[in-house]
């Protein structure tokens, strides 16, 4: 659960509930982008986030982004449940 | 030097490793702890320690959240667990995590309803596909995680979704780091601050280390050339009789923090007067409980919990090691009576606690290899 994965913003589902699709490692998921409304400019598609248990924390650059997914894919295992844990997570 | 092949650029972390060799002073002995359980893993999956001087030992501190759950707490969630018609959600990471009978997931083979949940959220879904029961979430963590919570509980509000309700575990950074300086056994030079944390908190709340105690603090990325980075920002200040904090992953962590994450917080969570922490035992406004306003998704206000403090067991020193008192492989257990496998301690649960860190990449498992 420590783990935050980058993904890229796809497009935004549910503009009320702030829930966007996020292609993490070549799967799409939903996830809340609500963290990211500061001022008038949320997250929108195109841009690299931080995800967390679910949560988008922060907005990255797409060279942090690859570097960060670099360093989680030689982690292995924990990578790969973190990863498995977020495939079997259904927001809606 | 055989994991520096593997850092983002090679070459330069061959330098920062010759620039920290010449920052040193040889006849000082240099402790700097890192915070987060997420670089103590990194520090033994790519060998950041050999890469270091002999004079400068890292210090791994108490920011891994399952590690940090007490005993008794965990006991809380299986008695909520064992609760006719709940539904009980946790992370994965808390399942193994040893209460003084039994784990959660001793209490799912015995036929409690216990799901893990990747995000809170899931756990919200499974309350409003299961509306004739009542689902719990075991939140954990500190403030990267606690956002993700209240956002969570905002939702069940305006939704009201009237049987979903937080243990809520949350806890905070600050307090445990002042605890650990104004403990006698432990004498620290500097701090390697906790990226993720940061991200939601910024640098600011780090600036009563240098100003109240004199200690230097970097906030520092993951990767385990970030680290080296860190820790050379953390000797030159040294070196220059400077304390103050820096932040070395500003590519992510605004000075600021989220203020969005913050705003959030406040409104769904208040601080708990104290709250005890493995190990460390209790301390003061360390942790958060769900606001007043909130009050009716408080499975500790809808259930009765039994809230019974249980002594960590005694042959486990995960509150040395915790506290960067002991190292992992000093604790007279470790690697024998405690593995990853049958933990008897929270340290050696997650992949971010001390013990797992070093049990998995360590010295240990390169001695094993070399045996």
């Amino acid at each position: 659960m420590c783990l935050a994965i980058p993904g890229q913003v796809v497009e935004v589902v549910d503009e009320h509930n702030r829930l966007a699709t996020v292609e993490v490692a070549g799967v799409r998921r939903t996830v809340n982008i609500g963290l990211l409304d500061v001022g008038d400019v949320g997250a929108v598609p195109g841009d690299w986030v931080l995800i967390h248990v679910g949560f988008a924390l922060s907005k990255i650059d797409e060279e942090e982004a690859r570097a960060t997914l670099r360093l989680l894919e030689q982690m292995g295992a924990e990578y790969a449940q973190e990863l498995d844990e977020l495939k079997a997570s259904v927001i809606e | 030097m055989k994991f520096v092949d593997e850092f983002r650029d090679a070459e330069l972390g061959r330098v920062v490793a010759g620039e920290i060799v010449a920052a040193v002073e040889p006849g000082r002995h240099y402790k700097v702890m890192e915070v987060c359980g997420g670089h103590t893993h990194s520090i033994y999956k790519y060998g950041v320690d050999d890469l270091l001087p002999s004079n400068v030992e890292l210090v791994h501190g108490p920011g891994c959240p399952v590690c940090v759950i007490p005993m008794g707490r965990v006991d809380d969630g299986i008695a909520l667990a064992h609760e006719p018609g709940v539904i009980f959600t946790c992370f994965g990471d808390m399942l193994r995590v040893p209460g003084s009978s039994q784990t959660l997931l001793d209490a799912k083979a015995d036929g409690a309803d216990v799901r893990i949940v990747y995000s809170p959220l899931d756990a919200l879904r499974i309350a409003k596909q299961n509306p004739e029961r009542e689902v719990v979430f075991f939140a954990i963590g500190f403030e990267t995680t606690a956002p993700s919570t209240a956002l969570t509980l905002r939702r069940a509000r305006a939704e009201s979704v009237g049987n979903f309700s937080v243990m809520c575990s949350h806890v905070t950074i600050v307090p445990p780091l002042r605890a650990l300086l104004e403990s006698p056994d432990l004498r620290l030079d500097g701090f390697i601050g906790p990226g993720h944390v940061a991200t939601v908190v910024g640098a600011r709340p780090f600036q009563f280390l240098p100003d109240q105690y004199g200690k230097p603090v970097v906030i520092s990325g993951f990767e385990p050339l970030d680290i080296l980075q860190s820790v050379l920002m953390v000797l030159r200040q040294l070196g220059a009789g400077r304390a103050t904090v820096e932040n070395q992953y500003a590519r992510v962590v605004p000075w600021e923090g989220n203020l969005r994450a913050l705003e959030i917080m406040a409104e769904v969570f208040a601080l708990r007067p104290h709250f005890e922490w493995r190990g460390l035992g209790f301390i003061s406004q360390s942790a958060l409980r769900i606001s007043d306003a909130y009050a009716e998704w408080d499975a500790e206000e809808r259930f009765s919990v039994p809230g019974v403090r249980v002594a960590d067991p005694k042959a486990c020193q995960c509150g040395e090691v915790l506290k960067g008192v002991i190292k992992p492989w000093e604790c007279k257990v470790f690697g024998t009576a405690c593995t990853p496998e049958r933990p008897i301690g929270t340290c050696m649960v997650s992949p971010e606690g001390a013990c797992a860190a070093y049990y998995n990449y360590g010295r240990f498992a390169r001695e094993r290899e070399v045996a």
